[in-house]
């Protein structure tokens, strides 16, 4: 039989040598498994005189604890070089592109609208929609337009039939919300509104967002603060903005609402027209005709209205030049907002 | 309409600059839209006189002229046809600068044919006075020789345009535009004279109004032995040209001022073609007229007439007749000034395609005060020019509109406005626009609207009127966002930008279209819908309201592939229309395109086409976000646009809520696409109404999975096979994929193989095998007997 110590000098080296995991633990079994070679010595040391075997005992386990020792050691080193294999092998070109399907994205005049809304929920608008072919009566009459009023020939209206058109404009949606509910009414109404114009600065179809607020005591002050605070939200800027007395037949008094030009902050430039004024909005106090007409009484209530062309507002957050470009839908202009 | 600075300051001096002027208007309401200037720039231009006249020696067409500018006489090469000794001329000195602001040049003595000569005369068109000229510009015999032309022609006038809105008909002449601005610069209005008019005949042709309420008041004078050759003097045709207008003839240009001066329209007839009474009636239907601009009208029986009792004469309001109207000939005019009601005229121009100047006025208003004082006035004048006779007036009267009164309340200027203003302000401030105190007490006032406001009819207009005077930006801003209260959402419907985000997820753009289409795009795609036409649509291409979003993005595409782009994913969401049993319905609709490759073009995916299966996994995400897939089935459908073969109908609850297919072959050759479309279009309400999660327990014992396959008729649709399953495969059934699909070798032609993963779990105990064989068993003969199945082993 070996001696303890060859038996070390043995293992120690079959250790050394070994290259992976799997043998390393085989000569695990091998030498200090339950039928491994010190594992034999250790059973062998009864055949010992007895004053031997103390000191031949503690030997054997010194050796069993040192071939232990080199096991785990020799263990660590294996599974630190195989891991180091590994990473090699496995390493990739993070410079190539991830596989993926592409974003698509919004429309630019979706995305200014989903802002302004957002904008006004912020403080409690709610969102109404309505129907885009109209009775003439929501659309005109309703909003204190009567048949043959000059107002309307500011419309260039589509027409399906001598009483139903393309609605001209957001309007008629709080017309219908104010028939079917009861005040205090605070919303916003978008849409696709419709005008048989169409040139440089104009197409036949384009989009509004109109609000409203029915509440009781709400004055033009109230208006005006509510204006501005929202465009100078929409445009993240302080900009100058202005109230001119104009006319709607709906409103009364009525404004039109200027703010400072977002591309050359009031000095004047093409955008401007050189009057460094950009036109943005038309609002005003609701007309008590108009919310007589839709059952609220005017002595009670009151309120106000503001409507503005979001292609506008969209053009000049995001320096669109063409106005039609909206509608062609080419995708390498799409895309720009994604 | 454009107005003269100048003469609007001969009325009211509001004692401020050109811009600041241009400012205030803007700024109250009446918006200014452009400024220009009465004459070119120029300089160095003097009131000549031409002293004498010689043929030039070597020129048939120029004459050598002396002439003065009062100090010094210089020689002048000309070829005018109308220079003449006497004349009084602009002449451009040696040194003047002519020709406007981009391409000036200087005046140099210059040797003309071998002539000195040294200065210019000069034609209005050279001033920039006109857009051609035939000659000098003869200038008033009471100019100054000498004088810079500039001053004696007050050329440094600036014409102002105004964007009027149509409730400031009072503004649309220049009594009412001063009095703005008198109200505005708080400064004192200069009145217009109404001179009286000596009769010196009494020939008179009688009136009468047989629509008193469209025709309240009908004035009438007969002018004879008139002078039509008589030229408009120079003050008077500068006038009309500073306001925009064209001298025509002095009978014309009479009526055109007062149309600018007072607002008022008014029209000249010839007297001698007129038979007897003159009459402002109603149109009989079909009745028929030949107007002014020789244009043919058959007239509706809403349009107010003014007729004799041989024929119509004229649209009243609007425009004067052919037949009666005042000629090279005309020796005698029948002068009218009338006030129609604008109830009357509203509308009526714009429904025969026109637009004047007097039915513009008409529409908004004309002071019906005015009448007989505007007659008068543009009689004197008239005499002034044409010489002639003026008769008496003839007069017929109707209902006139009652005055209206309204009460202003002072604490409702403070409700409306949201500021106290003064009372005093806001008295002084009516007062000046012209509306009368009748009554007051502490709290309110009672004012009488003057004639010519017709836009003032109720409190709001006054509070509008002194806001609007007082300074919209002089009024507070207040964040009054009235009562606040939390939003009431309802958490079981989804917002459609819900619905948008999975389809960008999916690599899908949102384009938005135009509603209307070309028809023959709808026809293609929905031939049996019956479609919404436009009455008056801007082209043909534009009238058709669409029946589907689906052409828009078919256009889309086609737009983007004529620009090389080879992979279009679109979606848009919105309205579609169609007429059904003759009522309009609107439906929202969201649809989507795929075409090209499945893949952007990587390094690391295949290069594939789409085909039906992506479209319908997008529309699978869809349906996910409302009620979830399994709520809906999707069944061969029908489509005109699809594919046969290649089209699903989707259902809701048994109800058709849409379909996803690939674009019919006879379309995609239409088009000229040369790949396969892949289309969908669902109702958006069907997709957005969802429901509130509701909580189960989990079960705490294993789930037990089995395959199954079987091989079937290649015909039998999967979905019947996996419901079939459904159906047997007892309640504990959790999960059901079909996770292969076999055809060829080994299962037998015209035959396929399909596998199902069946997985159950039950909540409170462990399922035994015995079970779940006895269901697969049962599954198993279900489908033998209902689809001819075979187990595949």
């Amino acid at each position: 039989m070996a001696t303890p110590d060859s038996l070390l000098t043995e293992a120690l080296e079959a250790i050394q040598n070994s290259s992976d995991e799997k043998s390393l633990e085989a000569l695990r079994v091998h030498y200090i498994g339950k039928k491994g070679a010190v594992t034999a010595q250790l059973k062998a040391l009864g055949q010992l005189p007895a004053d031997e075997r103390p000191a031949a005992g503690e030997r054997i386990n010194v050796v069993k604890r040192e071939i232990d020792s080199a096991l785990t050691a020799r263990k660590s080193i294996l599974i630190e070089q195989s891991l180091s294999a590994q990473l090699e092998a496995e390493t990739v070109d993070v410079s190539l592109p991830g596989r993926r399907q592409t974003q698509g994205g919004l429309h630019p005049i979706t995305q200014a609208i989903e802002r302004i809304a957002a904008i006004f929920a912020g403080s409690g608008y709610e969102v109404a929609e309505g129907p885009e072919i109209e009775d003439d009566y929501h659309n005109f009459e309703a909003l204190n337009i009567p048949a043959h009023h000059p107002a309307r020939a500011m419309h260039d209206t589509f027409y399906i039939d001598p009483a139903t058109v393309l609605r001209t404009h957001t309007s008629p949606v709080q017309v219908r919300v104010m028939e079917g509910g009861a005040p205090p009414f605070k919303m916003i109404c978008p849409g696709r509104v419709y005008r048989c114009d169409s040139d440089l600065t104009h197409t036949p179809m384009f989009h509004q967002v109109e609000g409203l607020l029915i509440d009781r005591d709400v004055s033009f002050a109230d208006l005006k603060g509510t204006v501005i605070e929202f465009l100078q939200a929409y445009f993240e800027a302080d900009l100058p903005v202005r109230f001119r007395p104009s006319y709607f037949p709906f409103t009364e008094p009525s404004a039109e609402v200027d703010m400072g030009c977002v591309s050359c902050a009031g000095e004047g430039c093409r955008i401007c027209g050189n009057t460094g004024w950009l036109e943005v909005m038309g609002c005003g106090m609701v007309h008590p005709r108009v919310l007589e007409m839709s059952n609220i009484d005017p002595e009670t209530y009151n309120g106000f209205a503001f409507g503005m062309g979001v292609e506008r507002l969209a053009m000049l957050r995001y320096g669109v030049g063409d106005l039609r470009t909206y509608f062609e839908n080419d995708l390498r202009f799409l895309q720009q907002f994604n | 309409m454009i107005f003269s600075e100048s003469w609007l300051r001969e009325f009211v001096d509001p004692g401020m600059s050109t811009a600041e002027l241009v400012e205030t208007l803007t700024m109250a309401g009446l918006e200014v839209d452009n400024v220009t200037s009465a004459a070119s720039q120029f300089s160095g231009v003097v009131v000549g006189r031409v002293e004498s006249t010689e043929q030039h020696p070597d020129a048939d067409k120029l004459s050598v002229c002396r002439v003065t500018d009062g100090v010094t006489d210089y020689q002048v090469v000309c070829g005018a046809p109308n220079v003449r000794p006497g004349l009084l001329v602009p002449f451009a000195k040696v040194g003047a600068v002519l020709g406007g602001g981009e391409k000036p040049f200087k005046i140099k003595a210059a040797k003309l044919r071998g002539v000195e000569s040294n200065g210019m005369l000069c034609s209005a068109e050279e001033l920039g006075l006109a857009e051609s000229s035939d000659g000098l510009l003869e200038l008033p015999e009471t100019l100054t020789v000498g004088d810079d032309i500039r001053v004696a022609l007050d050329l440094d006038d600036k014409l102002i345009e105004l964007d009027l809105t149509p409730n400031r008909g009072d503004c649309l002449g220049m009594i009412g535009l001063a009095r703005e601005v008198g109200v505005l610069a708080r400064a004192p209005v200069k009145g217009l004279e109404f001179p009286s008019v000596e009769i010196t005949t009494q020939r008179s042709i009688p009136v009468a109004t047989a629509a008193p309420d469209a025709c309240p008041t009908y004035l009438g004078r007969v002018i004879e032995n008139i002078d039509i050759e008589a030229p408009s003097p120079y003050w008077l045709q500068e006038r009309l040209r500073r306001s925009g207008l064209r001298s025509i003839d002095p009978v014309v240009d009479v009526t055109n001022l007062m149309l600018l001066e007072l607002g008022h329209p008014m029209h000249a007839f010839d007297a001698d073609k007129l038979q007897g009474t003159v009459t402002a009636r109603f149109a009989s239907e079909g009745e028929k007229l030949t107007l002014l601009d020789d244009r043919d009208v058959v007239l509706g029986s809403e349009t107010l007439l003014i007729a004799d009792e041989a024929q119509a004469l004229a649209m009243a309001g609007i425009m004067g007749g052919l037949s009666s109207s005042v000629t090279r000939e005309t020796k005698s005019i029948f002068l009218e000034c009338a006030f129609f009601s604008p109830l009357a005229i509203a509308g009526k121009a714009r429904s025969y395609g026109m637009h004047t100047d007097a039915s513009h006025r008409y529409e908004r208003g004309v002071d019906y005060a005015l009448q007989a004082r505007a007659l008068d006035r543009a009689t004197a004048l008239l005499l002034e020019i044409v010489g002639g006779n003026a008769g008496p007036v003839s007069v017929a009267t109707g209902n006139l509109p009652e005055s209206r009164q309204v009460r202003l309340t002072f604490s409702n200027v403070k409700r409306l406005l949201g500021v106290e203003i003064p009372q005093a302000e806001c008295l002084d401030i009516l007062s000046r626009l012209g509306l009368v105190e009748v009554a007051s007490d502490t709290e309110s006032c009672v004012f009488t609207v003057p004639s010519f406001r017709f836009d003032i009819s109720i409190e709001a207009d006054l509070i509008e009127e002194i806001a609007r005077v007082f300074g919209y930006n002089k009024l507070p801003e207040t964040l009054g966002m009235g009562a606040q209260r939390l939003p009431k959402i309802a958490e079981s419907v989804r917002p459609v930008s819900a619905l948008k985000r999975i389809l960008v997820a999916e690599g899908y753009q949102e384009a938005i279209n135009y509603s209307f289409i070309d028809p023959d795009l709808a026809q293609n795609v929905y031939p049996e819908r019956q479609t919404v036409l436009l009455q008056n649509p801007l082209s043909a291409e534009m009238s058709v309201m669409r029946p589907s979003v689906l052409p828009g993005l078919l256009s889309t595409l086609s737009y983007n592939l004529n620009r090389q782009r080879e992979r279009v994913r679109l979606f848009e969401e919105g309205l579609v229309f169609e007429r059904r049993d003759g009522a309009i319905t609107q439906t929202r609709k969201i649809a989507g395109l795929v075409y090209g490759s499945l893949n952007p073009i990587s390094w690391n995916q295949p290069k594939q086409a789409v085909d039906f299966y992506d479209i319908k996994g997008a529309v699978e995400s869809l349906l996910d976000l409302g009620l979830g897939a399994g709520a809906y089935e999707f069944v061969k459908g029908e489509h005109s646009a699809l594919h046969p073969g290649q089209c699903a109908e989707v259902r809701c609850k048994g109800e058709p809520i849409g379909f996803v297919g690939a674009l019919h072959p006879r379309l995609q050759r239409h088009f000229g696409f040369p790949s396969k479309a892949y289309l969908f279009e669902l109702d958006t309400a069907a997709l957005v109404e969802g429901r509130l999660p509701a909580a189960s327990a989990l079960s705490r014992y294993p789930e037990v999975s089995r395959d199954l396959a079987v091989v079937v008729s290649a015909g039998i649709a999967a979905g019947d096979l996996a419901s079939c399953i459904r159906v047997n495969a007892g309640d504990d059934l959790t999960e059901l994929t079909t996770f292969d699909v076999y055809e060829g070798p080994g299962v037998g032609e015209g035959r396929k193989s399909v596998a199902f993963g069946l997985t159950w779990q039950h909540p409170s105990r462990t399922l035994g095998d015995e079970e779940i064989s006895a269901i697969i068993a049962k599954c198993i003969k279900a489908l033998e007997s209902d689809f001819n199945a075979e187990l595949r082993v």
